[in-house]
């Protein structure tokens, strides 16, 4: 009962939350509205008891993947008028692939595999049951494979982007950490003893 | 008369429902955790200003009440009768909103803490992951209030606070991932108890380099001094909050310091066996008996004090931090790091090297 009240409230939050995505007229709006949604699909998960998928989700997409988001569109200066301006000449093209999204979605919620009637008999388990080390378990024992190769893809992926944006320039100036940690002070200070001219103290 | 208020006490709460009486008693709870938290957020404040002051050979403030206790409430009432002044511009809803962003996930994170055994709000089984993803949450309150402030010292510093502590995070989620390894588990109570037996067995000393860079990194996520550039003073004016009065104000540095206080809980629950004492199984002049071999919430209290005048100290010690030499320890010294030390971990583990991991996997 409450948690129908629970998932009535957060699924409503959820779709208005994702409809000003779209409707928000200011960027950062847009993104910080996303940020919504993302922590309320999180909180469904959660009462789904899917604790480890939801905070995942909360730690990558809201934590880290929304903040470099949002820091891009906040330093952009982006044109709101210009970006709408073309907004009648590709609504034919936006309608055809909005109605292949719900083809595509109908098919899936009709279909044997993930239909609604499979929501229907979803099992509660007891409250020390251990989320976390099912997943794990069964990433590492049954789906291993796919697993690791998932793994090497987004590493190669991780690299690539990295030797796109590293460039080196010529005479940019650096520090050699480990130098300046081995400096030590007689190879940069020369104290000298300078002897005393004769008869100078005299007068 | 006693009695009497006992008996209609007890039939008053027997007739409420049960969910009424979960509500009720969480929300107690709720409170238990959180007057003694702002309490202590209020006189840590006080103990900075005082421990510092001795550190630098001054007195601190001696003035308000006795030695100045009553510093922190004067300090209170003067920001809460404070005029809060919104930038022209600025966009006021976010401009509020981020003060509550920024305390909000300092608070829920307390929701997991072990004070004793079995004393907590929420005896879950993630509870490493709900704390990493509380603290990674909180920067969205320096982000927002960057950049509803309208103002480009406010921005430069939540950008650069934001980038910190997106890149701590790792270096911190990493530090964790060896405290989870060796404790077999990600609920905090049970991680504690895999600490028992005695000082040697805490976390700290098989996982010593993790416990280093996870309270460093603490440090540089909470923004603190000598990793404070997002407010440096001397350049950005006072970074992402220099357009807040008043009540706003005082709310970033609540969260400031509550964030403060949740760091070094979380070091003394990860490395320092959190309720456990350090005395237990000791056998000389039968210390290991004694009364001071007893767990309990007092044990907790103290560790999480040592953290938290660690924090004071490295303030008053340290001077700031170049901002790229501050991304360069978080990336390129601190998780390599604990990258190695986690496959060193393993080998601990597997090859069960010391007395920490038996209770472990």
């Amino acid at each position: 009962m409450i948690e129908s009240i629970l998932f009535y409230i957060f699924a409503g939050i959820l779709l208005a939350a994702a409809i000003g995505v779209i409707t928000a007229r200011n960027p950062v709006h847009s993104a910080l509205l996303l940020v919504l949604a993302f922590f309320n699909s999180a909180v469904l998960w959660m009462l789904l008891e899917a604790e480890f998928l939801a905070l995942v989700l909360i730690l990558v997409y809201v934590g880290a993947v929304m903040v470099l988001f949002l820091f891009v569109v906040m330093m952009l200066d982006i044109n709101v008028a210009g970006m709408r301006r073309g907004f009648a000449r590709y609504l034919p093209l936006a309608l055809i692939v909005v109605a292949a999204i719900i083809v595509q979605l109908a098919l899936v919620f009709t279909s044997d595999q993930f239909g609604a009637q499979m929501l229907a008999d979803l099992e509660r388990y007891p409250a020390d049951y251990n989320n976390t080390a099912e997943l794990g378990r069964l990433l590492y024992t049954v789906y291993v494979y796919p697993f690791e190769i998932a793994a090497v893809i987004l590493l190669v992926a991780i690299i690539a982007a990295i030797s796109l944006t590293l460039r080196r320039r010529e005479g940019t100036r650096h520090q050699n950490v480990g130098r300046q940690v081995q400096a030590r002070a007689k190879d940069r200070v020369r104290l000298v003893d300078l002897p005393r001219r004769q008869g100078e103290g005299d007068k | 008369m006693m009695a009497w208020l006992e008996t209609t006490w007890l039939t008053v709460w027997g007739v409420l429902p049960p969910e009424v009486q979960y509500t009720v008693w969480t929300l107690t709870k709720i409170l238990a955790i959180v007057l003694p938290l702002m309490l202590a957020v209020a006189y840590f404040t006080y103990a900075e200003r005082r421990v510092i002051g001795y550190m630098q050979g001054r007195r601190g403030p001696n003035r308000v009440g006795w030695y100045g206790l009553l510093q922190p409430i004067a300090d209170a009432l003067k920001l809460m009768f404070k005029e809060v002044v919104l930038p022209s511009n600025a966009n006021r809803f976010l401009f509020l909103t981020a003060p509550m962003l920024s305390l909000a996930p300092a608070l829920a994170a307390w929701a997991v803490i072990p004070f004793n055994d079995g004393m907590l709000l929420a005896d879950v089984n993630a509870a490493v992951l709900y704390l990493l993803a509380m603290t990674s949450i909180t920067v969205y309150g320096v982000i927002i209030a960057g950049w509803a402030s309208n103002s480009k010292y406010a921005f430069l510093g939540a950008m650069r606070a934001s980038a910190q502590m997106v890149s701590y995070e790792l270096a911190m989620g990493f530090a964790l991932v060896g405290v989870l390894m060796a404790a077999g588990s990600m609920n905090l109570n049970t991680i504690v108890q895999a600490q028992s037996g005695g000082m040697f067995y805490w976390f700290a000393l098989p996982l010593l380099p993790l416990f280093v860079v996870y309270f460093i990194s603490g440090v540089a996520e909470t923004n603190r001094a000598p990793f404070d550039v997002a407010e440096g003073e001397s350049e950005i004016v006072a970074g992402f909050h220099v357009e807040y009065g008043g009540m706003a104000f005082a709310l970033f540095f609540l969260a400031e310091y509550a964030n403060m206080i949740l760091i070094s809980a979380l070091a003394a629950t990860f490395f320092l066996g959190g309720w456990l004492s350090p005395f237990e199984g000791i056998g000389v002049f039968g210390v290991g008996e004694s009364l001071l071999a007893e767990p309990g919430l007092h044990w907790f209290v103290l560790k999480t004090f040592i953290f938290m005048f660690i924090y004071l100290w490295l303030r008053a010690t340290f001077p700031r931090y170049r901002y790229d030499q501050i991304m360069r320890l978080g990336w390129k010294v601190f998780i390599p790091v604990t990258l190695v030390w986690i496959g060193v971990l393993a080998v601990m583990i597997v090859g069960d090297i010391g007395p920490w991991f038996g209770g472990g996997a």
